[in-house]
């Protein structure tokens, strides 16, 4: 079974923006360094429970804060 | 000491400003983006935070087009030198600071056609002259929101009107009006603001921000530099999302948050009555000086018309002789010369002596300006 899921993002700010969007709506996130072995970026992305991946990757969309992927961890 | 030149830069800062500062580096001193540990993304919020405080200060939806520069000068060269092509067409005032005139001349030397629609002696701008000089071939209209030498505001609304209806974009140079008065830059139809974080919006020096509305395709606007954003470092290209697009290299984080601390400063205050209190200190200012026969007062001597700024000459003195004497003799700080600003000095009919140039801000009394008028009656009568 896979714990966590992981959020990558094209720019910093946007990985803050989505921190808090997702914070405010109440799910456990986490600002993590980027996973190297998913993308060579050298910034941060964000932790989430993989159970919730449809709900976190709805409300970005919603919220239209742009993003680069999601993987399970 | 009474400091009036807070046109150049606000003094003294409210407290909270270098608080924040100091508290950025202590409590959030990493490097935003670029590492992930928790110092790095302390720094990161920071910023981000900023970018959402500007953003709704300036009534624009996104806070990524939010992008920190360091003053007003560098975000009009990204737009300028970002946006225009050799062959494009530019129409601009006769009342700019040379922050926009200098990149104009140096693009018109690289094939871009300017056109300077002139202005009124007081600063004021004839709205139907600008009808006449935008057409469907401009390709921009840059202009000062408020002349940083007589105060004058300008129509900025009315001329975004006319860019848009032309097909022009619309850059406001708000160097002086931001934090000063309210800018709600879609409903006045601004398309690129330009605004410093050092003078009315309380912050530190080194930090300012062009603004990028929605309408505004950013593909059209190449980065002035390129360099390292913390992101997509596997290319040696510079990325296109905002806003690392136009934030190569570490970011001013101290900067940001010392501006952070000052708008929200003034958000507590409310800018409306700040703008009230300058409005009470200018009508002080204009009457006082009204009363010395020696002084001519320049601009549209209307506080409604105008910013807190105020520029005089005497008909007895050099304007370098009496700023030197109001500082040494009586404390009263004021900036005398050109203030980087010729074409609006030959407007006002002022080239090349200059005006003495005062400009009180938000912690200025009506007493201080009491004591000024003194100081100057003072110094120009002997």
């Amino acid at each position: 079974m896979i714990g966590y899921g992981v959020v990558l993002f094209h720019t910093t700010s946007s990985a803050i923006r989505a921190e808090k969007l997702l914070e405010r709506e109440g799910y456990a996130v986490k600002l993590i360094p980027t996973p190297r072995e998913l993308s060579s970026d050298c910034g941060i992305a964000l932790r989430f429970d993989w159970s919730q991946q449809e709900q976190v990757r709805s409300s970005l969309d919603a919220a239209g804060v742009e993003i680069d992927s999601i993987h399970p961890l | 000491m009474i400091y009036l030149d807070n046109a150049a830069t606000s003094w003294p800062k409210p407290p909270e400003v270098t608080n924040a500062m100091a508290d950025a580096l202590e409590r959030a001193g990493g490097n935003p983006g670029r590492s992930g540990h928790r110092l790095s993304i302390a720094a990161a919020r920071e910023i981000y935070e900023a970018r959402e405080d500007i953003a709704s200060l300036f009534h624009v939806s996104d806070p990524l087009r939010v992008i920190f520069t360091c003053n007003a000068t560098h975000a009009i060269n990204i737009a300028l030198k970002g946006l225009l092509k050799p062959g494009d067409r530019v129409v601009t005032t006769a009342m700019e600071h040379n922050a926009v005139m200098r990149p104009l001349r140096s693009l018109e030397r690289q094939g871009i056609h300017l056109t300077v629609v002139p202005c009124a002696r007081d600063g004021s701008l004839d709205v139907n002259k600008m009808v006449k000089a935008v057409n469907s071939q401009t390709r921009l209209v840059v202009m000062i929101h408020a002349s940083n030498v007589s105060g004058t505001i300008l129509p900025v609304v009315e001329v975004a009107a006319i860019a848009r209806q032309a097909g022009a974009l619309l850059l406001a140079d708000a160097a002086q009006t931001a934090g000063a008065v309210s800018i709600d830059m879609p409903a006045m139809g601004i398309d690129l603001l330009a605004f410093t974080g050092h003078k009315e919006l309380q912050g530190p020096p080194g930090i300012g921000g062009l603004v990028i509305g929605n309408a505004v395709d950013v593909l059209q606007i190449e980065p002035l530099i390129c360099g390292g954003t913390g992101s997509r470092s596997e290319t040696e290209e510079q990325p296109g999302e905002l806003p690392d697009k136009y934030e190569a290299g570490t970011p001013n984080l101290v900067g940001v948050a010392g501006l952070r601390a000052g708008v929200r400063w003034l958000r507590e205050r409310g800018i409306e009555s700040i703008e009230n209190h300058m409005k009470e200190l200018l009508k002080e200012l204009l009457e006082g000086l009204s009363q010395i026969p020696q002084i001519k007062v320049y601009g549209t001597l209307d506080p409604e018309k105008s910013m807190g700024i105020v520029s005089f000459t005497a008909a007895n003195k050099r304007v370098s002789e009496i700023g030197m004497r109001l500082d040494e003799e009586y404390g009263v700080l004021c900036r005398v010369g050109l203030h980087c600003a010729p074409a609006a000095h030959k407007t006002i009919g002022s080239f090349p002596e200059g005006m003495v140039r005062l400009s009180p801000g938000v912690f200025t009394t009506v007493e201080d300006i009491h004591t000024a008028i003194k100081a100057i009656e003072a110094v120009v009568r002997t």
